[in-house]
């Protein structure tokens, strides 16, 4: 008799087993423990299915989904669309249930594709080497950093003040217990970029590398070109990118970037309340030794015929261990997953074709809340689906009345940089329809 | 099998967007900026993606395929329930920055998985921000350094840690700003206390352990451990890798763990989805609470749940919003449906198939530690080599069986290793079919042996050759 469907054994099965251990009960196989634990767990009795499906279903629909609410929101993680297509194959449980390529001649399926996903990352972000995924943008940018130092051994980082704040602190805590520092670069109120000069001045022989995020925080897209002007040549340049973006924004590669990260919930992964991502990670091919995480590679079998596998092992923990570049083990190979599909789908028309209408859109968003006077213009730099605006009415009351009509509404700067006064941040992608943005706006008419 | 670049052809396209809506704006950004070229990605229909992906599937070993014994990574069923919950359209519709009271349900699940994992582990206080197992262990060994240099024990860099230890530990302290003092196991297969002893001095920061370690066995001079250590202003960090051992038997924090992280893609039943995504919680006793990343769920005295940022002497951040969630509400989904006794009962039965199997396997395989393990053990492959094979030739013959091999060639302390975990969630007869074909596999060895060296024989794939792949490496389509 066994009321738990995950466990298989019958009473009979777990006689016969004990018979053959020859031992009367299960603590014997506890008798090494010096300290038992004798009570129960207070953790509920165990529930059945319809119980627990209850119970997490309450629990779903005790939170407002951007499903059935508008979102004016980004910010780092994105609203797009995610074709049908992509999640029943993803979910197939030959990929789902497997753990980490370690046999390869019987992951060709996981190996392919995450080979296939750096090919594909190579080719939006216009670098050499990708490796199989990395926890997050955040976590993704922190270990770029620590291989900057591995590049060329310095410990100053020169960070824009306008990359993702998160990002900031999850760089911050990766690194300086490496002994590095982070120093900010300031930004041109005017245009909402990198202040070039401010960048040329902090630049000393110490600096290991500079970071930029591409577009930024702000939803300004910084010149790359003019940035890798000013960037001395050892000195690592790091950018952060959207991918979503990359469709009508110049790859970062050709402008001369050293690695490139990313967080890459927006290519095919739901928003999940920011969790799990993808963490994008792509560098110069000379730096591939120097690369933390998985990287796979093609080879062929005894036959001649072409396989994938694991390669440059020797860098990862499983081998070098303390030695190793990174501690990773488990990857984001699903979120991967998830992300080569929507590439696919996307194709090489469809990446371009939703590029332009996020760019649309929000260009036509920015236009009509100008156009109700509630806010006024704050940087003049080129944005793509973000953008901040100045808002008459106080941000928190907008957001309130916004709330009551089922939008959540843009992203409060304050509570991010202080001098941000009642700046906002809007985000528009191909999900934001016409006619939320006129509902937005004219409802915002009616309010003060 | 063609890569995907290979079927692609010009013109061919599955995505369908609705024509814009909104009035097309001037594409107002400098020329230089603008992409002229798309970007080189596949083009092709739905139809080709569907066979793309269904052929790649097929390809692939799963624990829904078959046996799956690979040590230390504890690959037990994954109930297609935690799937379909983890689906909701209130989970994976959430902004991480929507205002705290549209995410109420979240929150309440965050929290009460908090108030769980402490529980399970004896501890006082978790956060669920870390991403995966070895992000955990950073960010415990983070909170030691934090705390060690707030209460002026900064000069303790050092941490020890067992030869037969995982190798994100090693790493995960040197990433964290330690140094590694390597201590050997005895030939029991436990810490040598002795060593450990000559080890410890004013700048051991800590030690970090796996218990049951990752031969199976259980550290049981913990406690001596344990003591050795504080004494010493010394903490312990437990690597839960192998937590599946012992859920309701044991807590590592009666026995005086510090720091304890957790692998809910592991030991809570949410799939490792080709290695990832994972979640690797931590729980710290209550005087390392304020060094935890920021932020961690709280619950206010009206009931409502919150985003607890004031943590003054936090580590900061180790990863963006909030750890992996649907990843978590899996992990709650699981305990959940186990309860407090199914998780116990989990443990008992990992244990007892472990034990089952290994004694099974020693009557024709060299088990490398005899005593009673936990949830894995680990063969000593080393009579392989009287036929000529190795454990690498073993394991792949056994591919060809529709079973996945074991661990090999880890822990580094075992010649020849092969670290077998069956889990809970095989059956008597599993165990059953699985002996018999290592008998089979040991006895075609004897006979013969070239059937090993050149398995698998019966895969679409053969055995590939890795060193041409780091030789000529090739990690892109061009």
């Amino acid at each position: 008799m066994n009321d738990f469907p995950y466990l298989p054994h019958t009473q009979k099965d777990i006689e016969e087993m004990f018979a053959f251990l020859g031992i009367k009960d299960i603590d014997e196989l506890y008798q090494d423990i010096p300290a038992l634990f004798k009570g129960e767990l207070n953790i509920p009795s165990g529930l059945s299915e319809i119980e627990v499906k209850e119970r997490l279903t309450d629990l779903s629909q005790m939170n407002k989904n951007i499903e059935e609410y508008g979102i004016f929101r980004g910010a780092g993680i994105y609203n797009h669309y995610i074709p049908s297509v992509i999640y029943p194959l993803a979910s197939n449980r030959n990929f789902l249930t497997a753990y980490t390529p370690y046999q390869a001649e019987v992951s060709q399926g996981t190996l392919q594709i995450l080979y296939e996903y750096q090919t594909q990352i190579c080719n939006l972000t216009g670098m050499e080497v990708s490796n199989s995924s990395m926890y997050d943008g955040a976590s993704a940018l922190g270990e770029a950093i620590l291989m900057a130092k591995r590049i060329n051994g310095k410990n100053h980082v020169l960070m824009s003040k306008l990359v993702h704040p998160e990002y900031q602190e999850v760089s911050k805590t990766y690194v300086e217990v490496q002994g590095m520092n982070i120093e900010q670069i300031d930004y041109l109120s005017e245009t909402g970029q990198l202040d070039l000069a401010d960048l040329t001045s902090k630049i000393t022989e110490e600096t290991s590398c500079v970071v930029v995020s591409y577009p930024n925080f702000l939803g300004v897209i910084e010149d790359l070109k003019a940035i890798r002007e000013k960037v001395p040549s050892d000195v690592v340049f790091i950018v952060v990118t959207y991918p979503i973006s990359l469709g009508l924004l110049e790859a970062p590669g050709k402008f001369g970037v050293d690695i490139v990260v990313g967080e890459g919930q927006s290519l095919g992964n739901t928003p999940s309340f920011g969790g799990p991502g993808l963490g994008i990670f792509a560098s110069k091919k000379n730096y591939i030794r120097k690369m933390p995480g998985r990287i796979i590679g093609e080879t062929v079998d005894q036959d001649g015929k072409r396989g994938f596998c694991m390669v440059l092992q020797t860098r990862e923990q499983h081998i070098r261990r303390e030695k190793s570049t990174s501690n990773i083990c488990s990857n984001h190979a699903f979120n991967a997953l998830l992300a080569s599909l929507y590439l696919n789908v996307m194709g090489k028309q469809g990446i371009r074709e939703v590029s332009l209408q996020n760019y649309h859109k929000a260009h036509y968003l920015a236009k009509k809340l100008l156009e109700t006077e509630k806010f006024k213009p704050v940087f003049d730099g080129p944005f793509f689906n973000e953008f901040v605006l100045e808002s008459k009415i106080d941000p928190e009351l907008l957001n309130e009345k916004l709330l009551e009509q089922h939008y959540f509404g843009p992203l409060i700067l304050k509570n991010f940089y202080e001098e941000m006064g009642n700046n906002v941040l809007f985000c528009a992608t191909e999900l934001t329809k016409k006619r939320d943005i006129d509902f937005l706006c004219s409802f915002l008419e009616g309010l003060s | 099998m063609k890569l995907i670049f290979e079927k692609s052809v010009s013109g061919r396209k599955s995505f369908s967007l609705p024509k814009l809506d909104v009035k097309e704006s001037q594409i107002d950004i400098p020329e230089h900026l603008v992409r002229n070229e798309a970007p080189n990605l596949p083009e092709l229909y739905e139809v080709d993606i569907v066979r793309h992906y269904n052929q790649l599937a097929s390809l692939n070993h799963s624990v829904d395929r078959g046996f799956y014994p690979l040590g230390s990574c504890t690959m037990k069923y994954n109930p297609f329930l935690n799937e379909e919950v983890a689906a909701l359209n209130g989970f994976k519709y959430l902004h991480p920055y929507q205002e705290e009271r549209t995410v109420q349900g979240a929150l309440e699940l965050m929290y009460e998985l908090q108030e769980f994992l402490k529980e399970i582990t004896g501890m006082d206080h978790v956060t669920l921000q870390p991403a995966a197992g070895a992000h955990g262990e950073l960010t415990g060994m983070l909170v030691i350094k934090k705390y060690l240099q707030e209460n002026n024990l900064g000069h303790k860099n050092e941490v020890i840690i067992p030869d037969s230890a995982h190798g994100t530990n090693p790493a995960s302290a040197v990433m964290a700003g330690f140094e590694v003092i390597k201590v050997n196991s005895n030939n029991e297969g436990r810490v040598d206390l002795d060593h450990l002893k000559s080890l410890v001095n004013e700048n051991t920061a800590a030690i970090m352990l796996t218990n049951p370690n990752t031969l199976g066995l259980f550290e049981k001079d913990i406690l001596k451990i344990s003591d050795l250590m504080h004494k010493n202003n010394a903490l312990l960090y437990y690597d839960g890798a192998n937590l599946n051992a012992i859920m309701g038997k044991v807590r590592p924090g009666d026995n005086g763990f510090d720091v304890v992280h957790l692998n809910l893609h592991k030991t809570f039943s949410t799939p490792h989805g080709m290695g990832g995504p994972g979640s690797g919680p931590i729980a710290v006793k209550s005087f390392l609470k304020e060094y935890l990343p920021k932020p961690v769920v709280g619950m206010k005295e009206s009931g409502e749940y919150y985003f607890d940022y004031d943590i003054p002497k936090s580590i900061g951040k180790v990863r963006s919003f909030y750890g992996n969630f649907s990843v978590l509400v899996k992990a709650y989904t699981y305990i959940l449906s186990m309860g407090k006794e199914g998780l116990k009962k989990a443990s008992e039965l990992a244990t007892l198939n472990a034990n089952y199997l290994k004694e099974k396997l020693s009557k024709f395989l060299d088990v490398a530690y005899p005593d009673v393990c936990k949830h894995e053990f680990v063969i000593k492959g080393t009579s392989l080599k009287d036929y000529g094979v190795s454990t690498l030739d073993f394991a792949k013959r056994l591919l060809d069986y529709g079973m996945h091999p074991p661990t090999v060639y880890f822990p580094l302390i075992v010649d020849e290793a092969m670290m077998i975990e069956p889990t809970e969630t095989e059956s008597k007869e599993t165990l059953d079919e699985v002996a018999a074909i290592y008998e089979k596999i040991l006895e075609e060895a004897r006979k013969d042996s070239d059937k090993l060296k050149k398995a698998p024989l019966t895969l679409p794939i053969k055995r590939l050759d890795e060193v041409k792949a780091n030789k000529e490496l090739n990690v892109k389509f061009d």
